[in-house]
């Protein structure tokens, strides 16, 4: 906590606290559809923090994030629906998958030296390819889905992670409390400062005693576990998968497109970001309801998005950050 | 720091470089003493850049050794040289850009410690002595290019290293700013021991600074010897004739 | 007869591949010189697709011979679209480009489907069901005709980045931009005529692809992809390239479509992009630069 506020003003600490407090108290305030609303805001501000922490961290752009949210969504159910496991235990193994693709690809990809917009076809291509074998396998549904059975939705039954939309919203909100902490307290470590470096110029920190193998390694683990956590969430949310959505591109695209709104490379972007855009498509879905024509919600949706990168390319958060004056001065830039 | 003496040996034994069709460095040797200042000069393309790279281990020599004392640093990583004891710094300044002075400085020093508030401290240090104490929090985009040139060496100087090699720090620089470098680094060699090695084409700083002078044309050493010795050279004199001023 | 049976499969490949090749010469062009990575690819040559469809309802016009039209007004778009647009994120990191891009495939996707709605629609020329036998071959008309013409657009691009001084200098603006920009070469004006001709090759494809498949607004990502394989196998920014790895993507695709099931088809463009990115990054026919 030290370490997020550090370089904060007593404004932005009050603001912090409230918003905190809000969250905390929101089942009680709200109805069903806002705090399903902010359910879905939530899981895009985790995965979006897992991603951050691979560009905007480590400077390696990922466009197969589905990939690894899939594998453990996938790993967890599937161990679930066929041998009952239950998701405290599936996490592990799904955590174990996810970095074990993870690693993979950045294995592969560091040591051939796949940079920029090659690196992150790889992970497009790793993605897309996963989906269509996932598709083939009967023992995960095939590309029929796999369905997990909604039952005892009575009482809240958190070990299993059955129950009301309430439970979920308490496991996601501790969850993107945690990514944000842990994220923070990486930012400020050793690691986090040789990312940075690796991310601003990797042959000037490699001559500065960076290991930039290990380094970029470590993030894509921590990115793809983190990432896998979250696909176990999902998994229990939604009770459904198919392989498409859950492993192709535009699932990908949807998963990093908070953080990037809201400000890559920074600490409360992927937050920001998924507060702003997920309630966006939700009011959109609203006005555009009564027209009847599809496609109009995702041409207005398009243009939004065009419009941020447009006007605010350095995301939201920095300019909020400067707007709100949320700095006490001591520091560089908004976090 | 004072007292605390580390300084390196540095052999180079018959090391060759091409890209292509272009012999870039061939059959260099050339010994550095623990401790000494060493400046290697000559005409542009002349391969001395290279010889940098290789030692750092950003290029590998087709052939030949290069070692710290005695520690044989071909096939090793950069960070891996780096942490055996070599610092460098670039010709063309590559500060990370959205990074403090400090947080810059800090990424050399944890190359020796694991603690971010012991690297933080040294850093700070290492801006104090190149005289950019003030600007810790300052991103290196705010400050003058001489004040980058300093933020690059107090970078390099932070990782401790045994042998700082220095790529033309000098040039671009006022003859006052020139005056104050060539002091920080006899300051340095003296209270450390440090061995320098030097590409300089400001002879001023050259002949204020080094204990040898190498030069090197097409690839080849073709002087070495004292600053007096090397610039009357008749060789030397007729690959520069024209085209520097030995002064 | 099975190896009549592969053979009629690998011409029709071949065929479709050089389709493929036109449409990802036009990601080559735009990615060789301006640098940009056109996440938007598939959605253009749709809306390609969807002119033609257009022009052949209302004015019973032949796809073939309505593709200097669609061709031209795509080049129209591709030029405002760079010159308005894209131009604006020339200096911002790259995954800000792509998600511009990205942005603006959706605008085009849910426009499409405004305009056409979401059903496959396709048309039918009067030669649709005949064939040309070659020897023991018997070849689609359609097919032979679209890679014909997928060839001379091929052609008379080749022609113009190697004759035209427009495009000797757009060929100079990629290779050194500074250096073009310096000799008094306009690169703003270049970088849109760039992306024009980009676009124009995309509606070229779209226009002959129509003679071969249906059309529906979620075709685009499919096509992206597809293109991004090819020109990655061929090598970025290399023209002849695209050309080959549009054809060697058509004709193994065509005879795995015999061996696998259609549904894993795609598995084996992917697998092969991911051999390619490892084992040649540069790809068959590019310059080893990185």
């Amino acid at each position: 906590m030290r370490r997020i506020l550090e370089g904060a003003s007593p404004r932005a600490r009050v603001l912090l606290a409230a918003l905190g407090a809000l969250l905390l108290a929101a089942p009680f305030l709200v109805d069903s559809y806002v705090l399903s609303v902010l359910i879905i805001v939530l899981f895009f501000a985790y995965v979006g923090q897992a991603w951050n922490l691979m560009l905007g961290f480590a400077g390696q752009l990922s466009l197969g994030h589905a990939l690894f949210v899939g594998i453990g969504a996938y790993a967890s159910a599937a161990l679930f629906v066929h041998f009952h496991l239950p998701p405290w235990a599936g996490v592990f193994a799904a955590v174990a998958l996810a970095v074990l693709a993870g690693s993979v690809i950045g294995y592969l990809g560091f040591r051939f030296s796949i940079r920029g917009a090659y690196f992150a076809l790889l992970t497009i291509a790793f993605a897309e390819f996963t989906g269509i074998a996932v598709a083939h396998v009967d023992w995960l549904g095939g590309s029929g889905g796999l369905f997990l059975p909604v039952s005892n939705r009575a009482h809240d039954d958190l070990a299993n992670l059955r129950g009301s939309p309430t439970m979920f919203y308490y496991v996601i909100l501790t969850l993107t409390a945690g990514a944000l902490a842990l994220c923070s307290w990486l930012l400020n470590s050793r690691l986090g400062l040789y990312w940075k470096a690796i991310r601003e110029d990797q042959e000037a920190a490699e001559a500065l005693g960076v290991p930039l193998f290990r380094c970029k390694m470590i993030a894509v683990a921590i990115s793809s576990g983190l990432s896998g956590i979250g696909g176990v969430w999902y998994a229990f949310y939604y009770n459904n998968l198919f392989p498409e959505t859950t492993f192709g591109t535009s699932h990908s695209i949807e998963l990093i497109l908070a953080t990037v709104v809201g400000g890559v490379g920074t600490l409360f972007g992927p937050i920001l970001g998924a507060f702003v855009l997920t309630p966006l498509g939700e009011v959109m879905t609203a006005l555009t309801e009564g027209i009847g024509i599809d496609g109009v919600k995702p041409f207005f949706w398009g243009l939004a998005v065009a419009a941020i990168v447009l006007f605010r390319p350095s995301g939201l958060w920095p300019w909020l950050y400067r707007l709100l004056a949320l700095g006490n001065g001591t520091r560089g830039g908004p976090r | 720091m004072a007292g605390r003496r580390r300084a390196a040996r540095l052999a180079l034994r018959g090391v060759s470089k091409r890209f292509g069709g272009l012999q870039a460095v061939s059959d260099v040797s050339f010994d550095v003493a623990a401790g000494e200042i060493h400046a290697l000069i000559g005409p542009n393309g002349a391969g001395k850049t290279t010889i940098f790279n290789m030692i750092a281990g950003m290029i590998r020599p087709d052939s030949g050794q290069i070692l710290l004392d005695d520690i044989p640093l071909v096939g090793r990583r950069p960070d891996q040289i780096c942490r055996a004891g070599v610092g460098r710094t670039f010709q063309i300044v590559r500060p990370f850009s959205q990074l403090t002075l400090l947080e810059n400085v800090a990424v050399g020093a944890l190359s020796w410690t694991d603690d971010i508030d012991t690297a933080r401290a040294h850093a700070r240090e290492m801006l104090a002595l190149l005289g950019l104490g003030g600007r810790a929090e300052a991103l290196p985009g705010e400050i003058t290019l001489p004040d980058r040139k300093c933020l690059e060496v107090a970078r390099a100087l932070a990782t401790r290293p045994k042998l700082l090699m220095l790529d033309e720090v000098m040039a671009g620089l006022r003859p006052a700013e020139t005056d104050r470098m060539v002091a920080v680094f006899r300051r340095i060699n003296r209270d450390t021991g440090v061995t320098i090695l030097l590409i300089e084409h400001v002879m001023r700083a050259v002949m204020a600074l080094s204990d040898r002078v190498l030069v090197l044309n097409n690839g080849r050493v073709i002087a070495d010897g004292s600053p007096r010795e090397v610039t009357r050279d008749p060789e030397v004199l007729a690959c520069y004739l024209g085209s520097e001023d030995l002064g | 007869m099975p190896l009549d049976f592969y053979l009629n499969a690998a011409t029709g490949g071949l065929l479709t591949g050089l389709v493929y090749g036109l449409s990802a010469l036009g990601l080559s062009v735009i990615f060789g010189v301006i640098r940009i990575v056109n996440f938007a690819h598939g959605e253009i040559m749709v809306l390609g697709m969807f002119a033609t469809l257009l022009i052949f309802r209302h004015l019973g016009i032949d796809p073939l011979a309505s593709l200097p039209i669609v061709a031209a007004g795509l080049f129209g778009f591709g030029f405002l679209l760079q010159d308005m647009v894209v131009r604006r994120v020339a200096h911002l990191a790259d995954h800000m480009q792509f998600l511009l891009m990205a942005a603006i495939a959706v605008v085009l996707i849910s426009l499409c489907l405004m305009l056409f709605g979401p059903d496959a629609q396709g048309l039918q020329v009067d030669y649709a069901y005949e064939s040309f036998a070659i020897g023991p071959l018997l070849v689609d008309k359609v097919r032979v005709y679209a890679g014909l013409a997928a060839l001379t657009v091929a052609g008379l691009l080749f022609a113009f980045f190697r004759y035209a001084p427009t495009g000797k200098a757009i060929r100079a603006c990629g290779d050194n931009p500074v250096g073009a920009q310096v000799v008094g070469l306009n690169l703003r004006r270049l970088y849109a005529l760039t992306f024009g001709i980009g676009t124009a090759c995309l509606g070229a494809a779209g226009a002959i692809m129509l003679l071969l498949v249906d059309v529906h607004p979620y075709l685009g990502p499919s096509y992206t992809l597809l293109a991004f394989i090819i020109v990655i196998i061929g090598g970025m920014g290399s023209l002849p390239g695209a050309l080959l790895g549009g054809i060697l993507i058509g004709v193994s695709e065509a005879v795995a479509g015999l061996i696998l099931q259609p549904s894993l088809k795609s598995a084996f463009s992917f697998g092969l992009l991911i051999l390619v990115l490892l084992l040649r990054p540069q790809g068959l026919l590019g310059k080893a630069v990185r």
